[in-house]
């Protein structure tokens, strides 16, 4: 089909036999959900939509119906996700398998609908996986392995499908659907560690003490140290089963003999993929290291792929305020103590600014010439009227 | 994968703990006998009570059964049995320290 990908997203949520899908169906909602009910009223799609007043509901009720036992989705971005924050913790604490599509945005104020990455980045720490996808057919793709991953025993926590806004979500591109019957051989019928029933009543998430609070942390972490065997699992019986390929934790770009690397995630990875075809050409042996998996973050193989090389640049489309782009943080502690190879970071891209490749080829050079001093750099930065007349403002009230 | 797993057992990392969550089930006794929390205890004055089970039915904690009989185990002493009683036949009396278990 050619589609926006949010339209493709809803289709491969279809593919999955979810039971339930509840969501907030206005602002910041994409067409995913709105393509979703559209599939329901046409009786295309056995599955109930519920649509609450808010997206701390949405979290609330989709949390309700994977307790109560069937495949369950959402999907929201940005404000809405946001809203989330305390029932994301809750979905993951008391281990309930479900995904959720966010179509990543730049958070206010001011209000912005465009493009970054911050929106999931402020999510990291929830115990959610978090997979970001780099085109229109690896989200129908990845869509499919998520519920797969999601409710794999030796994972049994919720999995987050994170793609660009506008760029990816609205864009119109080919991607093909797997038929039904091969998305059967690949995800088998829904399956949880637990759910509520009657006959055995059981509560979770009431108190507990100091006694026994670690355990139920560690627990999580060891389900995201399992999950990464798990997510490369489904990535490989995907391709048996369905014929594509998209990387397990990382997808590696040319670095079979590179001695400088680009690392980013989501669509500015696939733009990464020119900047390094265009500095080969100029004779610089550059690669490119796009992160899938964010959360369990694939440490292992960005060291594996990274540790030898002359110099790896960072691109983050999100900045942790008082420090520096997250991913940045991760790649140098996944080298630490491992490789001397110098790792720079540009923070580029936020609020759906355009990132030519032009800006990340010019950014490697600086790297592979020495000449680069500072560790951060924000390339894409321009003083225009706007600021000025903003400082202007801000002065007239002091 | 195989090397990580090495490492995880040679580093001294704590080992596979499996699924554990915050889950409970009704059974008694599960967070121990909170009747140990009380300050003031019930007590029945049996001349008094006619048996209308108001006492029964208002009970939070469960801890009155059908021929009024106060499960000192559980009963955290909140005193509405007592305010609810018509007849006044349950009264809140201040216990010893160390009572309830």
């Amino acid at each position: 089909m050619v589609d926006i990908a949010n339209h493709i997203a809803a289709h491969a949520v279809k593919l999955a036999r979810v039971a339930v899908v509840s969501a907030y169906p206005i602002t910041p909602q994409t067409q995913v959900i709105e393509e979703i009910s559209a599939l329901i009223e046409a009786g295309e799609m056995d599955c109930e939509y519920i649509p609450v007043e808010s997206e701390h509901s949405a979290m609330a009720a989709l949390i309700g119906a994977a307790a109560v036992g069937v495949r369950a989705f959402s999907a929201t971005s940005a404000h809405g996700l946001a809203y989330m924050h305390e029932l994301l913790h809750w979905a993951a604490g008391i281990r309930l398998p479900m995904v959720m599509v966010n179509v990543n945005r730049a958070m206010g104020p001011g209000w912005n609908i465009w493009c970054d990455h911050q929106d999931a980045i402020s999510q990291r720490d929830t115990g959610w996986i978090q997979l970001y996808c780099a085109g229109h057919q690896e989200i129908a793709d990845t869509v499919i392995q998520a519920f797969r991953i999601s409710e794999d025993p030796r994972v049994i926590l919720p999995v987050m499908v994170n793609y660009d806004a506008f760029v990816l979500s609205h864009s119109y591109m080919q991607a093909d659907l797997p038929g039904q019957e091969e998305v059967d051989r690949f995800l088998p019928p829904f399956r949880s560690a637990w759910r509520l029933d009657l006959d055995n009543p059981l509560t979770h998430g009431s108190v507990i003490y100091p006694n026994d609070y670690e355990e139920v942390r560690l627990s999580m972490q060891q389900a995201h140290e399992r999950a990464r065997e798990v997510i490369a699992e489904a990535a490989e019986e995907y391709r048996r089963i369905i014929g594509r390929f998209h990387g397990a934790l990382v997808e590696a770009y040319r670095m079979e003999d590179a001695e400088y690397a680009l690392v980013a995630m989501g669509s500015l990875a696939a733009e990464a993929r020119v900047a390094v075809d265009a500095l080969r050409e100029e004779g610089l042996a550059a690669g490119l290291v796009r992160v899938r998996s964010y959360r369990p973050f694939p440490g292992e193989e960005l060291a594996g792929l990274l540790d030898v090389l002359k110099g790896v640049l960072v691109i983050d489309r999100d900045i942790s305020f008082g420090m520096e782009g997250a991913l940045y943080s991760d790649t140098k502690a996944a080298l630490y103590g491992k490789s001397q190879v110098p790792v720079f970071n540009a923070i580029t891209g936020l609020g759906g600014r355009d990132v030519p490749y032009t800006v990340m080829m010019e950014e490697m050079r600086r790297v592979a010439e020495g000449k680069r001093r500072e560790a951060v750099s924000w390339p894409t930065i321009r003083f225009n009227d706007h600021h000025r007349a903003s400082r202007e403002g801000m002065s007239r009230c002091g | 994968m195989a090397r990580r797993e090495k490492k995880e057992t040679a580093a001294g990392k704590p080992e596979d703990v499996g699924i554990i969550t915050t889950l409970s089930v009704p059974i008694v006794g599960s967070v121990g006998k909170t009747g140990s929390w009380r300050v003031f205890v019930p007590v029945k004055e049996e001349e008094r009570c006619n048996n209308c089970l108001l006492c029964w039915i208002y009970c939070p904690e469960a801890c009155i059964s059908k021929d009024i009989r106060i499960d000192l185990d559980y009963c955290k002493g909140c005193g509405i049995c007592a305010v609810e009683c018509p007849r006044r036949a349950i009264v809140m009396v201040k216990e010893e320290k160390g009572g309830g278990r």
